[in-house]
Order: structure tokens, then C-alpha cells, then sequence
């Protein structure tokens, strides 16, 4: 039953790709990607992976769409035809790859098979001890942010650096010109129905991303997650009260710092870990009792990850909302 | 229920064909099944992924409509297909 | 017996919705006209929301499940419409497609 359900999702995705792959309309490429990542969300909630499939929803669907078409409007709508000699390259490389793939992964153990020898050491441990050491269920959160609390510093390093790199690229200064400031100024102010319903679902938008946020411990959720869901409600509100009111209400400095103050809040965790005589993000001594002090840093960092992530999509999109579409006339 | 079940997921195939503004729509309206889908599996705990998607595939087709106008107000015209 | 009478119209809600969902799919293909496509599409957002959903708030009783169910009905309820409503309006201004009823020889033809 599920395995036919799962089978006829992955159909779908090989028809989804083939057709973004062959539509030379960038437009229509963008509309299928979002199908794509929403195809690719249910899939990993066939695979059980709530946490995966919430991120890869509230990302795909919401920002990288917006982000894509904000895009095409500083480009052209169509893609530029490849050379016919740089085709058969291409064609050649990713034949070579997906031999190789394919060989080197067969005789892997089946997904999921319970005596694979990555189930073996590591994640029984993890399974067995979250409940003991952190005292909440939510083991993806507990590996997420404590267990593995150095790779998402890094994680939260590179989305710092991503949004840095954009806004270098894109040189945040304000467009200036008539046709900026007419698009500016109206966003999509003249149309009423988009703007009631926009006005009531932004608190409940920022309210189910505060409660994503830190119910992350007990059910799908966290960080990640929650700054995307943010995200985007700071995102709808720009879109439709166009960019001005946007940036009245959440400068470009406040976006910044709320990046630089979410991965400093991360990395001050660790030191304070430190200067109280632990190791580097080890929480267990920043309160008396160990289980406690736990999901106290895990909380304190999960609203880092939150806030940069949050910062970073919002100055992303304002890059591109900032700069004026260059060709004029086609 | 299963029975129910199995007839709700086998009908729920999305349809799937690329037009212009026909893939958006169905991209709307994929949304709304898999938002359905995604809690009839039974696990309560998930209905947040739907919450979450109810809620931001809003934004996906809003941000198309200001694409369009931007289009329309400077100038360029139709999109083609 | 109030019990086996709850789940049973849990369940044909949950039929009905099932099925306005496919009646939906198949306007979508197979309707002539993007508008019309679009209205084929809302049917999808409205009437399989209510059924699906009720029928789904039927089965589970008076948890927070339910509370939760009933928040995202509110939700697709609200934005459904405006998403038709954001399409529809792109699709006309931006002069792809123009709805069939605007043309107004065959409306005098037709009138008897």
C-alpha cells in the first residue's frame, strides 16, 4: 500500500525533473520546481522524516519560489540554448556518473534495513539516549542540536556566509529610478482581497512559526524550520504591501543584525559552555541539573539558528527586490 | 477505514500536464491534496506539516501575481509560452 | 451506537471528499478554457476541504487533533480562493488568455 503510494510519488518526480529539464521557459521551470520540492516533501514523509519534510515544505514552496521569481525579473524568461559539442559532454559526464552511482551503491544494504551496519553503533545510541540525557522525544532535534551541535554551527555559518555572498553579488543598494519607485510604492496595494486575507493570515503565520520554534523538541519543528516559516510571513507582508512599507517595518540593518545576532547567540552558547567549565557547546554545566541545562542550550541555540535563518531568507529577498530589472524593452 | 483510505489516496493522483498557467494552478492545487494526504496517515504529530504548507503556499502564488504586474506596468507584455 | 453512526458519516464525508477531489482532477484536464479549469480547481478547494476535513474532525473525536484540523480547514479555506483569485487575475491582465463568454457574436447568436 504505501510502497504503491511511494512508488507512484517517485514517478511523479522523474516526470516532474524530465519536464523542468526540457522546458526552455524559465517561468514554467520555476512553477514545476515548486511542485518538485513539494513532491520531494512528501516523499520524505513517506520515509518517516517529519522534520525533513517540514523544512523542505516551508523552504521550497514559500521562499524559493519567491526568491526564483525575483530572479527572473532582473533576467530574461527564456534559457539560452547550449552549444551542440558542450551537449555531448554533458551527455557523456553524466552517463559516466550514473554508472558509477549505481555500481558503487548496489551493493549497499536496503533503506531502512535495521541490520545495516549504520544502524548499528551510532543509532541505537542516539535512539536509546535521548530520552535519558535531554528528556524530550524528539530525537532528530536532539541529534540536530546537541549530539551533533558542531556541524549546526556550521550549518548556521554557511547560511551566514549565503546571505552575505547574495548581498555582496547584489550590491544592496536602493534602485533608484521612476520605474523602481512605482513598483515600489504599490507592491500589491490595489488589490483588496489579497491584502484582507494577507492581513490575517501574517499573525497566524508568525504565531505557528514561534510555536514551531520551540515545540521543536517534542514534535516536528525547530530552528530551521521556524525561521523559514517567519520568513515567509515577513516576505507575504512585503509583497503586498510593496518594498517601502516592507522596509519601514523591518529594516535592512534589522535583518542583518538579526543574522549576525542569531550565529553570535549560537557561538556565545559555546563559550559560555566553556567558561563554565565544560567543554565548547557542552551544555550539560549551565545549570545544576544536567537534563535541564540541556534543553536549556538547546533551546538558546535553536532560537539562534531561528533568527539567522529568518535574517538571512529576508535579506536575500530584499536583495533582489532591491535591484532594478535591467533590460527594459525585449 | 482502510477501505476509505485506500480509495482517498488512490483517487488523490494529481493530474499532472504543463501549460503555462496551468502547471501554477497545479501547483496550487497539489499543494491542497498533499496537505490532505500528509494527515490521513494517521500520525497527529504531522498535522503541523500541513498547517505549515496551508499556510505558505500563499505566498508562492501572490509573488507570481506581482511578477505579472511588474511585467505589465514595465512594459514587456505577455508571458509566452 | 452514536459512535457507529459518527464514524459512518466520517466515512462517507471522507468519500465524498475523495471524490469531489477526482471530479476536480478531471475538470482540470479536461475543461476547455483556463478559467473554466480554474473554477474545476476550486471545487477541489472547497468542497474537498469541508468534506475531508469534517470527516476527518469526525473520526478523531474531541482532541487536539481536532483543534488542529479545524485551523488548517480555516486556513485552506481562506487561502484557496485567493490563490484562484491571484491566478485569475494575473492570467487576464497579463492577456494570455481571455474567457469565452467575452465574445459577444456568439452570446447574439445563441439568443433565441
Amino acid at each position: 500500500m504505501t510502497i504503491v503510494f511511494a512508488l507512484f510519488l517517485l514517478t511523479l518526480l522523474v516526470v516532474t525533473a524530465l519536464a523542468i529539464v526540457r522546458t526552455k521557459n524559465l517561468f514554467i521551470a520555476t512553477m514545476l520546481l515548486s511542485i518538485f520540492s513539494l513532491l520531494m516533501a512528501v516523499n520524505f514523509f513517506i520515509l518517516d522524516a517529519a522534520d525533513v519534510a517540514l523544512t523542505e515544505a516551508a523552504v521550497g514552496a514559500g521562499v524559493t519560489t519567491v526568491i526564483f521569481l525575483s530572479a527572473l525579473r532582473l533576467t530574461s524568461q527564456y534559457e539560452r540554448g547550449s552549444l551542440a559539442s558542450s551537449r555531448w559532454i554533458a551527455v557523456i559526464v553524466v552517463v559516466t556518473t550514473t554508472v558509477l552511482l549505481i555500481s558503487g551503491t548496489i551493493n549497499t544494504p536496503n533503506l531502512g534495513d535495521p541490520n545495516a551496519p549504520v544502524h548499528q553503533h551510532v543509532a541505537p545510541f542516539y535512539l536509546e539516549n535521548t530520552e535519558a540525557l535531554m528528556g524530550f522525544p524528539n530525537v532528530v532535534t536532539a541529534v540536530l542540536s546537541s549530539f551533533r551541535g558542531y556541524d549546526t554551527l556550521g550549518e548556521v555559518f554557511v547560511v551566514f556566509i549565503a546571505a552575505v555572498g547574495v548581498m555582496f553579488i547584489l550590491d544592496a543598494r536602493q534602485g533608484t529610478g521612476p520605474e523602481y519607485e512605482l513598483r515600489v510604492e504599490k507592491g500589491l496595494k490595489h488589490h483588496l482581497i489579497p491584502r484582507a486575507v494577507g492581513g490575517l493570515l501574517i499573525p497566524f503565520m508568525l504565531l505557528f512559526g514561534l510555536y514551531v520554534q520551540f515545540h521543536g523538541e517534542y514534535g516536528p519543528g525547530g530552528g530551521f524550520q521556524a525561521g523559514a516559516i517567519v520568513a515567509t510571513a515577513f516576505i507575504l507582508h512585503a509583497i503586498l504591501e510593496g518594498e517601502r512599507t516592507a522596509l519601514k517595518a523591518f529594516s535592512r540593518n534589522a535583518q542583518m543584525a538579526l543574522i549576525i545576532g542569531g550565529s553570535t547567540l549560537y557561538g556565545a552558547v559555546g563559550v559560555v559552555c566553556m567558561l563554565k567549565g565544560g567543554t565548547f557547546l557542552d551544555y550539560s554545566v549551565l545549570m545544576e541539573d544536567p537534563v535541564t541545562a540541556r534543553q536549556v542550550g538547546i533551546i538558546i541555540i535553536e532560537l539562534g539558528v531561528g533568527m539567522a535563518v529568518c535574517g538571512a531568507l529576508l535579506s536575500i529577498f530584499h536583495s533582489f527586490a532591491a535591484r532594478k530589472p535591467v533590460a527594459q524593452a525585449k | 477505514m482502510t477501505m476509505v483510505l485506500a480509495v482517498a489516496r488512490a483517487v488523490k493522483g494529481p493530474s499532472i500536464y504543463d501549460r503555462v498557467l496551468a502547471a501554477n494552478m497545479f501547483g496550487t492545487k497539489t499543494a491542497l491534496l498533499l496537505a490532505v494526504v500528509s494527515f490521513l496517515f494517521g500520525r497527529m504529530d504531522f498535522l503541523d506539516l500541513a498547517l505549515a504548507y496551508a499556510l505558505i503556499n500563499l505566498v508562492g502564488v501572490l509573488a507570481v501575481l506581482e511578477f505579472v504586474e511588474g511585467r505589465i506596468e514595465s512594459g514587456k507584455g505577455k508571458l509566452d509560452d | 451506537m452514536i459512535e457507529v453512526a459518527i464514524e459512518w458519516l466520517g466515512n462517507a464525508l471522507l468519500i465524498v471528499g475523495a471524490a469531489s477531489v477526482l471530479i476536480g482532477g478531471i475538470g482540470v484536464i479536461r475543461m476547455p478554457d483556463l478559467y473554466s479549469r480554474m473554477h474545476a480547481s476550486s471545487l477541489t478547494d472547497t468542497m474537498a476541504t469541508l468534506a475531508l476535513f469534517s470527516g476527518l474532525m469526525l473520526h478523531s473525536g474531541f482532541t487536539l487533533a481536532t483543534i488542529k484540523l479545524m485551523a488548517i480547514m480555516a486556513f485552506l479555506l481562506l487561502t484557496g480562493p485567493t490563490a484562484t483569485y491571484a491566478l485569475a487575475n494575473a492570467a487576464f491582465r497579463s492577456g494570455i488568455e481571455q474567457p469565452r463568454s467575452l465574445n459577444t457574436d456568439d452570446q447574439e447568436k445563441s439568443a433565441p
